[in-house]
């Protein structure tokens, strides 16, 4: 078992059901430290819930999943889950739509959580400072003061994907995160999850495949809830099995 | 010194030009009833200073429903439950005061009591003969309802119409339970008939005057504190439960508490502008929990603008300005006028009076946009002035 304790993330044999579908069946994952993983299948795969299960939103009904080797997943809640250093990019982009974008990072800087140390925050200078790299990196720097809803839509994504680097979690999954945007917006969201990859574990869930061949890392095809093929992006597109899946019998 | 900084920050300048004006009411209406000739165009009659500081008492609580609604997003129906036991708590002290000066000559006993042929003092009713113990259950007792309430609806993640239903549910249970005579608080016709406050005659011109003032400070003290809370990092979650709550608990946080805490302190000031408020009406009767009276602070609110701290006070204001005048020319159609009152200001001011004016003076000044950047380049200009410093 020493996959189990050496890895960062490690899903054996987890199933979930609603009202009799099988949205995950007997699904095995294993993510290293610092990996970078990309997560394709059709609609439906179990991608999505998949996520839900690793973040707490959903306890499966059989099945381990350990976190950092010892952590058991299942026995936590969402708030819990994020504390511990996962970090989540929703399909649609999330983002406080009332707030300032600087406000946004802000809240979701890493730091205490409780009621007593929100009601008495004072910004530091580093907190300063890591909310002004944050912004450099995601380019949205010169939007610091706007207010989050006017953003357009790959500006969200690009937000909520600072909002996930101020958490500064171990784990980041992100969900669809070139969904909605231009070509250009495709290939500068693939370099800043590469510069991100290199102090980050991630795991990407992407439909686009130029973005995935983009990202270049390893390749897991789900299909009804479990693992159909698995590899480099070439390996898993030229499965017999992921072309059926893809194209129909 | 935390404390200090902490309510500091909320006091931009329309929150201090808002308080300073009601601090110099609880002055000036005083001044103008006590030592102005009744003949004097400027005299406050005593009636209007009792009506005014009612009307004070009323923009607390929606001042209170303001900081769960405006800023976290919690409809509550129900809040007219929190005013109305911190107004029992405030009876059950001037009950006690009454002393053997009551119908039935009963030293200890109030006379409703006496004539359920009650012979002793329920427990509950121990220490209301205490100031200072009326005034801790005044905070402690809306405080712990509302921590109880939000700790099960809160955690249960009862959000949204079924979290209103409930404290609706809430407020109208504890209306029929107060009608019961057998509860102890005088059923049907509540608490009345009060002597003195504090030793002071109610009655007296000078007393209402104070209660006036005590109540313009409270208010005052309430925007204080609303504004440094909604100032406040944890005002900025605030909003961000509001707006996306499932965000904020994947960020860590939990929204549950963020809920309980601003319902825990809304409750406390809607307790304590209920306690100001029975000394000034005279009574508090069961009426004051139904269900009705909390929407009406729900219309307040709206009418003034959710979400702001200023509109809520000038919502109460004005539409109970509004109800004196119209139940005084109209007796019959103020509850159409209210309801009516209510689609016009959710169709064409959706954001209340005070959101509608700000808005407006917003688009009035475009140009504010360039200062406000020259202001951020002075401050990284500043910080990286003073890095060197710190290397030094």
């Amino acid at each position: 078992m020493t996959e189990k304790t050496n890895s960062l993330l490690y899903l054996d044999g987890v199933s979930v059901s609603f009202d009799g579908f099988k949205a995950i069946n007997n699904l095995s994952l294993v993510l290293q430290q610092g990996e970078m993983r990309a997560i394709i299948g059709p609609n439906g795969a179990g991608k999505t819930t998949m996520m839900d299960i690793m973040t707490g939103k959903t306890r499966p009904d059989t099945g381990d999943v350990i976190f950092a080797g010892d952590v058991d997943l299942t026995k936590h809640d969402e708030a819990d889950i994020a504390t511990m250093g996962i970090g989540r990019k929703f399909q649609k982009p999330t983002v406080f739509e009332g707030h300032t974008v600087e406000d946004n990072i802000a809240l979701a800087l890493a730091g205490t959580r409780g009621v007593i140390a929100t009601l008495f925050h004072c910004r530091s200078e580093t907190g300063e400072g890591r909310i002004r790299q944050i912004l450099d990196t995601i380019r949205l720097s010169h939007l610091r003061g706007n207010t989050a809803g006017n953003l357009s839509h790959g500006q969200k994504q690009w937000l909520e994907i600072g909002m996930l680097l101020a958490q500064d979690p171990k784990l980041l999954l992100v969900d669809e995160p070139v969904a909605g945007m231009t070509d250009a917006e495709t290939e500068a969201t693939a370099s800043l999850l590469r510069d991100i990859a290199e102090d980050h574990s991630i795991i990407v869930v992407e439909h686009d495949m130029g973005f995935v061949r983009e990202l270049d890392v390893k390749v897991t095809c789900l299909h009804e809830g479990s693992v159909l093929s698995e590899g480099s992006l070439d390996h898993v597109s030229a499965d017999p099995r992921v072309i059926e899946v893809y194209l129909g019998r | 010194m935390i404390f200090t900084h902490f309510l500091k920050k909320g006091l931009t300048w329309p929150i201090t030009l808002t308080i300073l004006v009601i601090l110099a009411s609880a002055f000036a209406v005083p001044f103008l009833n006590l030592y102005l000739d009744t003949a004097h165009p400027l005299h406050i009659p005593n009636h209007l200073v009792g009506l005014y500081g009612k009307y004070l008492t009323y923009a607390l609580l929606a001042l209170a429903l303001d900081l769960v609604w405006g800023y976290c997003g919690i409809l509550s129906l129900g809040h007219g439950a929190f005013f109305a036991l911190g107004g029992y708590a405030m009876g059950m002290y001037l009950m006690r005061q009454i002393g053997p000066r009551g119908v039935y000559g009963d030293p200890i006993l109030p006379d409703f009591m006496v004539f359920l042929n009650w012979q002793e003092l329920p427990w509950f009713w121990y220490g209301f003969d205490n100031f200072w113990f009326a005034a801790l259950m005044i905070v402690l007792v809306p405080g712990a309802l509302a921590f109880v309430f939000g700790w099960f609806a809160f955690r249960s993640r009862v959000t949204g119409v079924y979290l209103s239903i409930i404290t609706q549910a809430m407020t109208y249970a504890l209306l029929l339970a107060f009608f019961r005579n057998d509860m102890g608080f005088g059923g049907n016709n509540g608490l009345t008939d009060f002597k003195d406050i504090l030793g002071y005659d109610i009655q007296a011109s000078a007393t209402r005057a104070g209660l006036f003032s005590a109540s313009a400070i409270a208010l005052a003290l309430g925007v204080l504190i609303t504004a440094a809370i909604t100032s406040s990092q944890f005002g900025k979650l605030m909003i961000a439960v509001r707006d996306a709550e499932s965000r904020t608990r994947f960020l860590g946080y939990r929204p549950e508490m963020v809920k309980l805490f601003a319902f825990v302190v809304s409750a406390i000031m809607a307790g304590i502008a209920g306690a100001l408020y029975v000394p000034q009406v005279g009574i508090i009767n069961p009426g004051e929990f139904a269900p009705a009276n909390s929407i009406e602070v729900v219309v307040w609110t709206a009418v003034g603008g959710r979400g702001t701290i200023i509109g809520p006070i000038i919502g109460a204001l004005v539409v109970n300005a509004g109800k004196s005048w119209f139940t005084g020319a109209f007796p019959e159609y103020w509850l159409f006028a209210l309801g009516g009152l209510f689609i016009l200001v959710t169709l064409l001011l959706p954001k209340g009076i005070v959101g509608t004016v700000r808005d407006g003076w917003a688009k009035l000044r475009p140009a504010k946009q360039p200062p406000a950047q020259d202001d951020q380049n002075k401050t990284t200009a500043s910080k990286s002035g003073s890095q060197p410093q710190a290397a030094e």
